[in-house]
This record gives structure tokens, sequence and C-alpha cells, in this order.
């Protein structure tokens, strides 16, 4: 292994070239990790389930506390139609409900539950959740709609990162009907290698869960992304998905490939309106972690209790992809993996480009954590902010053609006319801005800050 | 584990926590280090190499004394303007030194020393200073400096200026080639345009040392190659018009384009970061506007050369390119609110 960079794009019959226009080259890192085969972590002793993990409403309780609850017994109930329930990843009996703030900065109510005496663990967990015979044919016994119910009832929410209820995606709309679902193993992010392992060790059911999706939303065409530094990924899903409608497109590497307005042009030549959805342009993108976790749904009927985290970064002793009971915490999680080495300066759920920083180590993993990077002051030195020099690098790298620095001044003046003039609601927050900025400005803070202040 | 980490451990999110937005810590957390704003200004006196070196060799110990003259002046006026101003001293990003270099290299061999200091403390003070700063003027300090200068003095500016008959060095004795051109009906030759074995301002008069630096500054992308795209663009075109509807014998394109301060400008002072549009488009624009101008002024008016009114009545447009090339974002814009 370790064979990075050796493909270049490959789409045979798609129309996309591969690559889209601007984006950065921030240095991988992913040789720290890729190379770990995934683990499964032992039970712990305890884990903290928030009843928000999502983008959309936040869940009910309804298990009370003494509750004596089963590994995949849903403990809190979603609430409106974007919303996703949340499930026990232990057995265990359920403590006293508390709060925590998320490294996202959203406050959430949580349910603590502590660890039974018996519990599924090692390979056995492991083959449970991603093992085993994955079935590629013969799926027409799911119907459409019962798939969607499934990944709703398996609070199935997209595991790439934005955490967006997965069954809204694939509930079909008779007015806007799906020709592509298009599954997102564009793996963007420096240092996360999590999806990249789960393709190279686990990928049938990924491949079973394109399949189901796609007979869910009514798409025609399955595609999964996967961008060229990953070819060993790329060559196992290729054989998992032989004789399978599921074709694999090998795009070029780049920051932020993964993004949906990135990747959907550089495979299918569409451009998704801004303000608009994949949905507008005909497409359903899952992530592929998301992918596996509606095999396990609708083929074992499991919900969504484990995922598999990336523990990264020259700030951790022994990098690892590690498969975690959500609700676990990250100091735990960062224990397994030999812990913080004495330079380590900044913990970030996710990775570099869009992670946040975790200020308190209690805190649990959610369902959409990719991935735990640790930076180390080495990582962080950098020189001090200066006046913006207007050298227009922001304009050069901004992947949806916007003028960053004319949004950062925009929202630092809180000048909101301007700010519409130069589309800040268009803004994903993809940090190649910020990220080539000589004059160090921290444009994306300033971006968030607009976004939120904004009157709309 | 080590205490060591234990202790880290315990540490380092703490000190995240007390950054100003709650919980929130800026992203993102990786960020390229090849470009800074003081490396930019670096790339710029590493691309005057080649013009100094040729500049050395036609105009010898007068270039440096020049180059010291403006160099140490605007580093003075910086110092003094944002002390006065109670701005932190900010000379570390190096734009002073650019701009009195790029002054320098912009004046004839034999101005006074009061011109360049005048000119430099006029470029630093009003051209950069009270506008706020690096990054907030409007006009190309080096050029406004300089036009001060030879407003104020312009017997050591004019086209005369530059002629010493009793000079020790050859080129020095006879006028610039423009003038020579608008005066005397008399041509130079490609050569010794290309080479900068002519009189003129001490950086201008080598092409070839203007094309050296100026690729190194595009390779860079510390100079956007769409600025000099578009003047040379420009002015080829014009002059490719104007030798097709009135030929000057032994006066070609190439001719237009190596005389004077044209590549000089095109590559060093056009291509200002601050003073010029932000999009590639916009640049794009404003460089053919620099071209179009130069011509105007060139065959227009009195002046032989024209570059730099050219910059500085381009950089009053600035803000209107921008506001012309707000670029459509990916995805056509917003026509509703997101819901
Ligand atoms: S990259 Fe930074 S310095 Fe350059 S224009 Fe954008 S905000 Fe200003
Ligand atoms: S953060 Fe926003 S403005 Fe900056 S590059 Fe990304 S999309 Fe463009």
């Amino acid at each position: 292994m370790g064979k990075l960079l050796e493909m270049t794009a490959v789409l045979t019959g798609l129309p996309g070239t591969g690559d889209f226009a601007r984006g950065v080259h921030p240095p991988e890192r992913k040789t720290l990790a890729q190379d770990a085969a995934i683990e499964v972590m032992p039970p712990p002793a305890q884990v903290v389930i928030p009843l928000l993990q999502h983008t959309g409403a936040p869940c009910e309780p309804v298990v009370k506390v003494k509750d004596e609850v089963k590994l995949g017994d849903k403990i809190g109930d979603a609430t409106g139609f974007i919303s996703a329930p949340v499930h026990a990843s232990i057995n265990g009996s359920v403590l006293m409900p508390s709060v925590t703030t998320l490294p996202n900065g959203r406050h959430v109510k949580t349910i603590p539950i502590k660890a039974g005496p018996d519990q599924l663990a090692g390979d056995a967990l492991k083959s449970e959740v991603l093992g085993g015979n994955w079935p590629t044919s013969g799926l027409e016994r799911f119907a459409p709609d019962q798939i969607a119910t499934a990944a709703r009832d398996a609070g199935l929410v997209g595991l790439g990162g934005a955490a967006f209820p997965t069954h809204v995606k694939l509930v079909r709309n008779e007015k806007r009907p799906v020709d592509t679902l298009l599954v997102n193993g564009c793996e963007c992010e420096p240092y996360l290698t999590s999806d990249y392992r789960l393709m190279l060790e686990f990928p049938g059911p990924v491949v079973t869960g394109a399949l189901l999706a796609a007979q869910a939303a009514g798409a025609k065409q399955i595609v999964v992304a996967i961008e060229d530094n990953k070819p060993a990924a790329a060559d196992a899903m290729r054989k998992a998905a032989e004789g399978t409608a599921v074709k694999i497109a090998v795009v070029h590497t780049k920051y932020p490939m993964g993004g949906e307005r990135q990747v959907i042009p550089a495979v299918l030549k569409r451009e998704v309106p801004t303000g608009g959805l994949p949905l507008d342009v005909g497409v359903v993108v899952i992530n592929v972690a998301t992918a596996a976790a509606l095999a396990r749904a609708v083929v074992r009927g499991k919900a969504l209790t484990h995922r598999v985290v990336t523990v990264t970064g020259a700030g951790i002793a022994r990098p690892k992809n590690v498969l975690v009971p959500v609700g676990i915490s990250y100091q735990e999680l960062i224990d397994f993996c030999g812990g913080l080495t004495p330079d380590a300066a900044r913990v970030i759920a996710g990775g570099p480009m869009m992670g946040f920083t975790v200020a308190d180590l209690k805190v649990p993993v959610t369902k959409g954590t990719s991935g735990v990077t640790v930076l180390t002051h080495a990582d962080l030195a950098r020189v001090d902010e200066t006046a913006c020099v207007r050298c227009g690098r922001c304009v050069d790298v901004c992947p949806l053609h916007l003028v960053p620095t004319k949004l950062a001044l925009a929202s630092k003046v809180e000048d909101w006319d301007l700010a519409k003039k130069y589309h800040l609601l268009a803004c994903c927050e993809c940090g190649c801005c910020a990220y080539t900025c000589p004059a160090a400005i921290p444009l994306v803070q300033l971006m968030r800050k607009g976004k939120a202040q904004m009157p709309r | 584990m080590t205490d060591e980490a234990k202790k880290e451990e315990q540490q380092a999110p703490k000190a995240e926590a007390a950054a100003p937005v709650l919980h929130v810590a800026p992203g993102p957390h990786a960020f390229s280090t090849s470009l800074t704003t003081r490396r930019m200004m670096f790339d710029v006196l590493l691309a005057l190499v080649p013009v100094f070196a040729a500049s050395l060799w036609q105009f010898r110990l007068y270039t440096v004394i020049q180059l010291v003259i403006c160099m140490v002046s605007a580093l003075l006026a910086e110092t003094l303007f944002t002390a006065m101003r109670k701005k932190p001293i900010l000379i570390r990003d190096g734009s002073a030194l650019v701009t009195g270099a790029i002054l320098a290299f912009s004046l004839p061999a034999k101005a006074p020393w009061y011109v360049g200091a005048v000119g430099s403390f006029v470029a630093i003070g009003i051209g950069k200073v009270i506008f706020g700063g690096l990054g907030q003027n409007i006009f190309n300090p080096a050029m406004l400096g300089r036009a001060f200068v030879m407003i104020a003095f312009p017997a050591f500016l004019g086209a005369t200026a530059y002629v010493v008959p009793d000079a020790a060095i050859d080129g020095l004795s006879r006028a610039t080639p423009l003038t020579t051109l608008k005066q005397l009906g008399q041509n130079t030759g490609l050569l010794p345009l290309f080479l900068g074995t002519t009189n003129g301002s001490l950086g201008e008069t080598s092409a070839l040392a203007c094309l050296l630096g100026g690729a190194y500054l595009c390779l860079r992308r510390t100079a956007s190659w769409e600025i000099p795209a578009g003047i040379v663009s420009a002015v080829a075109a014009i002059a490719g018009l104007m030798q097709w509807l009135a030929p000057v014998a032994g006066w070609t394109v190439l001719h237009e384009l190596f005389s004077g301060a044209l590549l000089f400008g095109a590559f060093y002072i056009a291509t200002d970061p601050v003073t010029s549009p932000l999009t590639p488009r916009g640049k794009f624009v404003f460089g053919l506007g620099v071209g179009a101008l130069v011509m105007l002024i060139r065959k227009l008016s009195g002046y032989p050369e024209g570059v730099m009114f050219a910059v500085l009545i381009m950089n009053a447009v600035v803000p209107l390119i921008n506001q012309w090339t707000i670029p459509t974002p990916v995805g056509g814009v917003v026509l509703e609110k997101k819901s």
C-alpha cells in the first residue's frame, strides 16, 4: 500500500471532467492513518447520546432514568420530518439526562447510558456492523418507501460531516425526479482516512447501500466518486461492484472535491443552483459511510449505533481508524489511540479545513464525527494577520467563484447590501480562501459571522 | 501517557475555550505557508534583481545612489508617519522598501537627492499612510510620489533632464528613445531597446530584464499575469493599428513595447495588488485600460511617455472595475431566500 497519486481521473461514460474550477491543494497528511486497519474500540463504561446529532429538529427522549436498554433500542424519537431518532449504542441502563455543548457550538440535551455486563464487542461487533455477506441482487424485495422508512427508523444521517437526515433525501418527490445517485467517496479533508479504510476493507455494504439508496430515490444511474489519491479504494470498490449497476468514477484530488457543489459538476457536469439542492439537478448525494449504514439498516434491520472515526494528526501518539459506538467521549477515543503527544495544541472534530475545535474532551462523538484531528503547535505556527493586500488570491481559489475579501469586508463593517451584492449566502464555508490568504485574515470566521447576522 | 502529556491535554482545550467566540474556534486549521504578505514584498524585490543588474550596467553608480536614497527615505517616512498616527509600525511587511525601490527605478539617473527623498515621503505619506496603511490606498504610492516630484521639480524630470551632455557614461548623453522619436523622428534599434543600452529612467531601459523579473513574478503568482497581458495586448493592438494606418519607418510594435517604461510598468507597477482589481477578469480589463491610456498619452499628448499617468488614472477606476466584474457564483445568483 501507500501508493498515492498514481492514477488520474477516469470517468468512463460520464459527462464530467473529474475536476472543478479553482480550489486548493492542502498537504494531504493521509499517510499518518491510511494504513491502519479499522480497529474495534473495547466497550466503554458509559456513553452519552446527544438528542440532536443532525441538521434539523432535536429528538424527544423516549426512555426514563434507570430503564434497561439494549444496543439499537430507540432512546430519542424524531419530532419532525427533518430529524432523525437516536439509539442506544451499548447495552445498559439509562442515567440522568444532562446537557453538553458539541464542538459546533450547539447546546444539546443528552442521555447517558451506563454499560451493562454483557456487550457485543470485538470481531463480533465488527462483523455485525460491516462484515459478512452483503447482497447485490434480489434487492427489489425492498420497496422504495420501505427503504426510506428503514433509514429514518435507523436514525440515519449523512456521515460525511453535515449529518443531514438521510431519509429526507431518499423519499421520492414526484415533482423532482432523480436520475443519478452519487455516492461520495471523496474524502477531501486532509488527514482523514475513515471513508478510505471503509471502501478498502468493507466495500460490500457500500455497494449494497448504494443500490438500495438508488432504488429508494428512483435513480437509474449509480456512481461512486473517489479521488485519484485512493487507487486501492477504487480497486476494491470496483471489484465489489462488479456485475452491479454501480459505476466507479475516479476524480482529481483537490479540496473541496467532497462538497456536493464540486463533486456533482466534476462527475456529471451539472451545476447545483445557488440556494438549491442537488435534487434540483436530479441528483442525490450520499457519503460512502452513509451508504454502508443504510445497507445495515435495511438488510439487517439495525440502527445507526456505530461509525468509523479516524483519530489522527501529529498530536496523537498512535493514529488509527476506529469503529466506535456513538456517544463515546473524545477523551476515551484519544486514550485508545495512545493519548496526546506533549506538543498537542488543538483537538479538532473532523479535519483541519472544516472541523471545529473541541473545547472539552468529555464531549461525545456523534454520528457526524468523521475524524478527530489533533494538531501540534508546529502545525499551527503562522505569521500574524496583516491588512488585506487585495491580492485576489482568495478570489483565485474560491470554488464557488465568490470574492471572499469583499464578503469579509462586508461582514466586518456589517454592510449587508454589499454582502448581498457579492453573494455572501452562497459561501459554503469551505475555507479555501482563508487557507490561501497571505495576510492570514480569518475569512471564514467573518463569513460565518456575516451569514449569522445578515437580515434575510 | 506521560505526565506532560496529561498536563497538555488539560491545558490545550482550556486555551481553546478562551478563544474569542464561545466554543467556535475559527477554522480552517490549516493554511498555506508558501505565501505571506512579507513574502510577496520580498518576491518583488527579488524580481527587481535583473532590473537592478541591467541598470547598474547602464548607469553605474547612479543606480545605487538613487536606490539608497529612495529606499532609506521610504523607510524613514513609514516610521515617521505611522508613529505620528500612533499605528503599529508595519515596516516588517516590507512594502515601504518595495515602494522606494520602484520609485528609484522610475527616476532619471541624475535627479538630485532631494527628488528621490521628497518623492518617497510623498509616496509613503500621502500615497499610503494617510489612506490607512498598506491595503487601504487607492493610488499606486510610488507613482503618486513620482507624479508629485514631476510637478514640483519639472526641470529634473522632464524630457531634457535625462540628457547629461558631458556624462562619462555614453548612454546618458543621448535623449531617451521615446523623446528622440517624438521630437526628432529618429528611431532606436530593437537590440539596444531589448538589452537596455539606451537612456531612460533607471529601471526601464532593459526590456529583457523586465521580462525576466516579470516572468518570475507571474510564475509565483505574486503578480497576476492578467495585468501585463492586458497592457501588452492593448499596446500591441493600438500600435499595430497605427503601423497599418500610418507607418513610421523602422518603428514597429516591438519598438513600442520595448521602449519607455512600458514593460517595467506592466510587470512591476501596474501589478501592485492593492491598487489593481480583484478578479482575473477585472485585472485584464485594468491592464487593457492602462495600455490604451499609455498609447493615448504617447501619441497625442506633449509627454513622450505615459505609464505613470495611465496607472494613476486606472487606479481611480479600480472600484468601478470591481463593480463591473463581480463574478457570477457557481450555481447562479441567489434568487430566493434559503429555506
Ligand atoms: S487573499 Fe487575503 S490579502 Fe489577498 S485579497 Fe483575499 S483577503 Fe485580501
Ligand atoms: S469559504 Fe466561502 S468564500 Fe471562502 S473559498 Fe469557500 S466558498 Fe469561497
